[in-house]
């Protein structure tokens, strides 16, 4: 049974799929807050949600049981002389060693975690870069928002910040450095491109199958990379629009990925008032729509870059993503067809899938 | 001793206790005497560089105070989400 961990402007949703295809809600927590990201780590079954009280500011919670009791982490704030407070949690991801995640935040801070979740410290190596001072905030503030473990190999580890760029570790996140050949910062005049740091990545995901690969929907570009991250290729041709936020691919096929296009740069719909997810299978040396029940006519729909995910693989790809007017789409065979899983959810910022 | 007087989900984090009486010369002393008698309030009210967040309200004595406003023994001392829309 497909479960979907949603988060929205007014709380977490738990949807499970049911025999008949159709999704119903069967958890809601956090009723009135925003919950920024909400995933289950499936080493353990616990859930965890990053919520962003306008009030008290953000935290993250934990639970096996997202219909029962919610436990607030420990240690998830910046430094005392760091001069800032935490504004967001992005995202969680479990990482490759036993019991430990990941977190992302702004202001482009990465969270590490050993206890599953209960307890979380800062990677002081990426907070105290020497390059931090250049680091610029992109609409959505300076979000560390995607999170790449190596598999298999818990030393590797790649992040990307929002507008910061991308940044690599070979030593478990004692050492970092960027990893942003080709990327091209069309937002900056031509003569500012060269060496810039505040490169607005907007999704970044890796291949398990072949960890060198990573695909990136970038702030004008979607790019991939065939070397861990040190280069990258514009692989945007073909696409209505190069602008978007989410990405997900297929575990199992290298070649394959997704991106939702977005019309850029302030409109940040879907284009045409169509609502298409476009496919690669070919690591983007072409590009096809998938449209088939996804709304066609007059849908000016914007989903975030949390809200795009998948589960299962090849042929039984499922693929699920949220918009802020609160609609919620799947497709169990990869795409080809599309059913609308909820219809009038809070707008959503972010969603998980797993089965 | 000053009194603090919290609300809602302050009151809960707060062990259920709404009234505090704390010793403390200024607003954030008492605040970080509250939050060592109930650590879950770490964080809530104060963030990490030990400022009263944007969106709280603290009155001292009906009037809106700040972490550096003078506190005496017989001053009460109101913690308070702000009320906001959208």
């Amino acid at each position: 049974m497909t479960e979907l961990i949603v988060g929205t402007k007014k709380g977490l949703f738990v949807l499970n799929g049911k025999a008949d295809g159709s999704f119903e809600v069967s958890a809601r927590a956090f009723a009135g807050e925003p919950v920024d990201y909400a995933t289950r780590d499936p080493r353990s079954g616990r859930v965890l949600a990053a919520t962003s009280s306008p009030i008290y500011g953000p935290k993250l919670w934990y639970t096996e049981d997202p219909a029962g009791e919610w436990m607030q982490a420990a240690g998830v704030e910046l430094p005392e002389d760091a001069g800032a407070a935490l504004e967001r949690l992005w995202v969680i991801t479990p990482a490759e060693s036993e019991d430990c995640l990941l977190a992302g935040g702004d202001p482009g801070v990465l969270f590490e975690s050993e206890d599953a979740g209960a307890s979380w410290r800062v990677n002081e190596a990426l907070w105290k870069h020497p390059t931090r001072s250049s680091w610029q905030p992109g609409g959505g503030g300076l979000c560390l928002h995607s999170i790449a473990p190596w598999p298999g190999n818990a030393d590797r580890l790649a992040v990307a910040v929002s507008a910061a760029g991308v940044w690599l570790t070979e030593d478990r996140g004692r050492t970092w450095r960027q990893g942003n050949n080709g990327l091209v910062a069309r937002y900056l005049p031509e003569d500012a491109q060269v060496g810039v740091t505040a490169l607005c990545v907007h999704h970044m995901e890796r291949s398990p199958q072949r960890p060198e690969r990573l695909f990136m929907q970038f702030h004008g570009g979607v790019y991939r990379s065939d070397d861990a991250g040190e280069t990258w290729s514009d692989i945007g041709n073909g696409l209505p629009s190069d602008f978007g936020f989410p990405l997900t691919i297929d575990p199992a096929d290298p070649d394959r990925a997704y991106v939702i296009p977005l019309r850029a740069d302030t409109d940040r719909v879907t284009p045409d008032g169509r609502v298409r997810v476009y496919e690669t299978t070919d690591a983007g040396t072409s590009w096809s729509a998938l449209a088939e029940g996804l709304p066609q006519t007059d849908a000016y729909l914007t989903v975030l870059r949390q809200a795009f995910d998948s589960t299962g693989a090849a042929e039984a790809l499922e693929l699920y993503f949220g918009a802020t007017s609160g609609e919620l789409f799947g497709s169990r065979d990869a795409g080809a067809s599309w059913f609308t899983a909820a219809s009038r959810l809070p707008p959503i910022y972010s969603l998980a899938a797993s089965r | 001793m000053a009194l603090v007087r919290v609300r809602g989900q302050l009151r809960q984090l707060a062990d259920g206790c709404a009234e505090h009486e704390l010793e403390g010369a200024i607003v954030v002393e008492l605040l970080r005497q509250l939050e060592r008698d109930h650590p879950a309030v770490a964080g809530w009210i104060l963030d990490e560089r030990g400022q009263i967040r944007r969106h709280i309200n603290v009155f001292v004595n009906g009037e809106r105070g700040e972490e550096s406003t003078p506190v005496g023994p017989d001053d009460r001392v109101d913690v308070l989400p702000a009320i906001s829309g959208g």
